[in-house]
């Protein structure tokens, strides 16, 4: 046992102390995400938003003037047909209109309830998100105002319209993407480097010649890379729900144990990298070229899996990055649990097995 | 302790079709220095893979320490060094902190690697440095650290692969005397190298010819049989035939 930590001690010193390992190890999720969430920040300030106000009365410009209080709309005032403003949108002029019916105020009056069209467009998503949630809050809280005082509460009812994307998908399922690729790199590349980086260097033979076992060998050297990994989970998920605000609605508890699986996954795979070559070098474009590329493409989150051609469809099976970006979407972004995630859950635990079983195979105890 | 540290018969290494190792014969005797000599190619490294069971022997058969290459792995670890033809030590490591490790992974208490360690630094006068990182080190004063590291459990038999590849006579001279350190103390060296005087300061010595073993004795003895005035040409006689070197 105390062999073993010393083994552990001796990785943790060969990851603090190579500056490459660290950037990739902390630099490259802090950065995917802060870089995304910027690109996000940047954009809603100022957004240009049209108010077509058909009609005109004290309730309808109440609404507006708190609107253009807000520092997050520049209003135009033009009067645009629907035709003329499916133009503005398509030329992205405008990021989001509000309409109000002609009987706005008729409807409010007589009947205590009337409606608003919120239009939004939603190729990106996460802006027409935060533009539409924020104009719905203004409404209700104008909602709120005039119900102070009177006996049959009256009733605004916004209704949406997202533009281009109805489901919304696309930024948020960056954050899926960027865990799964952020620990594929972490889990695979590093570890099939920093064990072919032995047999190069030649301290692997020294250690098969030790009474220390390869399989803890292995083990000792899979370990920091689990601790490290499970740490960048962390990071992201803080760092997506604090700093780019996006919710982890479903358990959390099932979050990890699925990112443990998929770690482990990753893991193997970097040993069977590890087993097949000798050369840091061919390691590093195997794990880069093969493990992070397919992740890229046959994830889901850059490039919408169902409108590939059906053979990448089908070659996107073996992924294994993509089975767990559905699942983190499912958990994290839909709050959904086990029973919605057990097939991909499977399928992950399936792959896990036979990589792990492959690898340690493969893991040649003596050299030739 | 055993008679013979290492007993050899007919041991063969084959890849695919090429014979590295040719039915090589030999024993080591406990507490000796034993030289194992041969050009470039000839099968040493290859061969003291075999007998530290980093490698499978095609045919043949070997006992080391005692224990069969075979099926006896795990108890010949216990009782060998190994110093590998490259060098073997982690450069972004301290010295003391390679000490801890090696000495670590070979079970040594705290307490001995603490010794160990202080001891270690004395005798390599490299109080200064104990705290650099191996890699910021001279050659010679690396290949000296990576020796006093692979003897550190106290094996019965140390195996050096070139251990002193590049490096300069004085440094050479000062790494001989820690081999007859270890050898007082009861440790069997197997040594290959290339510098014919080192083969001078063996007790016996074998040269390796295309995989084979073509002689062997103490140095004396060698340069009686081949009426030769040095090593050198000793080693040249025999290695002229050799269809594998370079030249
Ligand atoms: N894994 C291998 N597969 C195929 N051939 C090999 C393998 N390992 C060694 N050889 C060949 O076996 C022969 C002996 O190699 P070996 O490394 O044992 O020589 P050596 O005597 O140690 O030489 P040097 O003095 O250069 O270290 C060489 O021709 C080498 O190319
Ligand atoms: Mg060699």
């Amino acid at each position: 046992m105390k062999q073993f930590l010393v083994f552990v001690r001796k990785e943790f010193y060969h990851v603090f102390r190579d500056k490459r390992t660290l950037l990739i190890l902390f630099g490259l999720p802090i950065m995917q995400i802060l870089l995304f969430g910027f690109a996000l920040t940047s954009e809603i300030k100022n957004a240009k938003i049209v108010v077509v106000d058909y009609s005109k009365d004290a309730s309808t410009q109440k609404i507006i003037t708190k609107i253009a209080a807000s520092s997050y709309f520049t209003i135009e005032h033009n009067i645009l047909s629907y035709d003329d403003m499916d133009k503005a949108f398509k030329q992205g002029k405008i990021k989001c209109a509000i309409v109000f019916p002609s009987s706005f105020n008729e409807d409010l009056k007589h009947t205590n309830k009337a409606s608003i069209q919120i239009i939004a467009d939603a190729s990106d998503p996460n802006t027409a998100r935060t533009l539409t949630n924020y104009l719905i809050s203004i409404i209700s809280n104008y909602q709120a105002e005039i119900n102070a005082n009177v006996q049959v509460p009256y009733q605004i009812q916004p209704e949406l319209r997202m533009l281009y994307n109805p489901e919304l998908n696309g930024s948020m399922n960056f954050i899926p993407g960027v865990i799964a690729l952020v620990l594929m790199i972490i889990c695979t590349t590093l570890t099939s480097v920093s064990i072919v980086k032995e047999k190069e260097l030649g301290t692997m033979e020294i250690l098969l010649v030790s009474p220390f076992k390869p399989l803890y060998v292995i083990l000792s050297k899979v370990i920091p890379f689990l601790a490290l990994s499970f740490i960048d989970l962390i990071v992201i998920l803080l760092l997506s729900n604090y700093v780019l605000g996006v919710p982890i609605r479903g358990n959390i508890f099932l979050l990890l144990m699925e990112s443990t699986l998929f770690i482990i996954t990753c893991l193997s795979l970097g040993l069977l990298i590890s087993t097949v070559t000798n050369s840091q070098q061919t390691a590093m474009l195997i794990s880069m070229m093969g493990m992070m590329l397919p992740t890229i493409l046959f994830t889901g989150f850059l490039f919408p899996l169902e409108n590939m051609p059906l053979p990448l469809q089908i070659i996107s099976n073996v992924v294994p990055s993509r089975w767990y970006y559905y699942v983190v979407k499912a958990v994290m972004l839909k709050g959904l649990g086990l029973q919605a995630v057990w097939k991909q859950t499977l399928i992950l635990l399936g792959m896990c097995f036979f990589l792990l079983t492959v690898s340690f195979r493969n893991f040649k105890i003596r050299l030739a | 302790m055993e008679e013979k540290a290492i007993i050899c018969k007919d041991l063969t290494k084959q890849f695919g079709d090429f014979v590295a190792v040719n039915k090589i014969s030999f024993e080591v005797d406990s507490g000796e220095i034993f030289g194992f000599l041969g050009a470039n190619g000839a099968g040493k490294t290859t061969a003291m893979r075999m007998l530290c069971g980093l490698s499978f022997p095609s045919s043949g058969e070997a006992t080391v320490a005692g224990f069969n290459v075979f099926n006896q792995q795990e108890k010949i670890k216990r009782n060998i060094g190994y110093m590998s033809q490259k060098f073997s030590l982690y450069e972004n490591l301290s010295i003391l902190e390679n000490i801890e490790f090696f000495g670590g992974i070979y079970g040594l208490s705290d307490r001995q690697l603490k010794e160990k360690g202080e001891e270690l630094v004395n005798t390599l006068r490299l109080q200064k440095e104990a705290k650099k990182m191996v890699g910021e080190l001279p050659l010679g004063w690396k290949q000296k650290l990576a020796f006093s590291v692979a003897i550190i459990h106290k094996p019965k038999i140390v195996f050096l692969d070139e251990p002193t590849g590049g490096v300069d006579p004085i440094t050479r001279r000062q790494f001989w005397d820690l081999i007859y350190k270890a050898a007082d103390d009861g440790i069997t060296v197997f040594v290959t190298t290339h510098y014919m005087d080192e083969a001078e300061y063996c007790n016996r010595i074998s040269i390796m010819v295309d995989g084979r073993i073509d002689a062997l004795d103490t140095p004396t003895n060698l340069k009686k049989q081949f009426s030769a005035e040095t090593m050198n040409d000793v080693f040249y006689e025999l290695a002229r035939g050799a269809k594998r070197s370079d030249n």
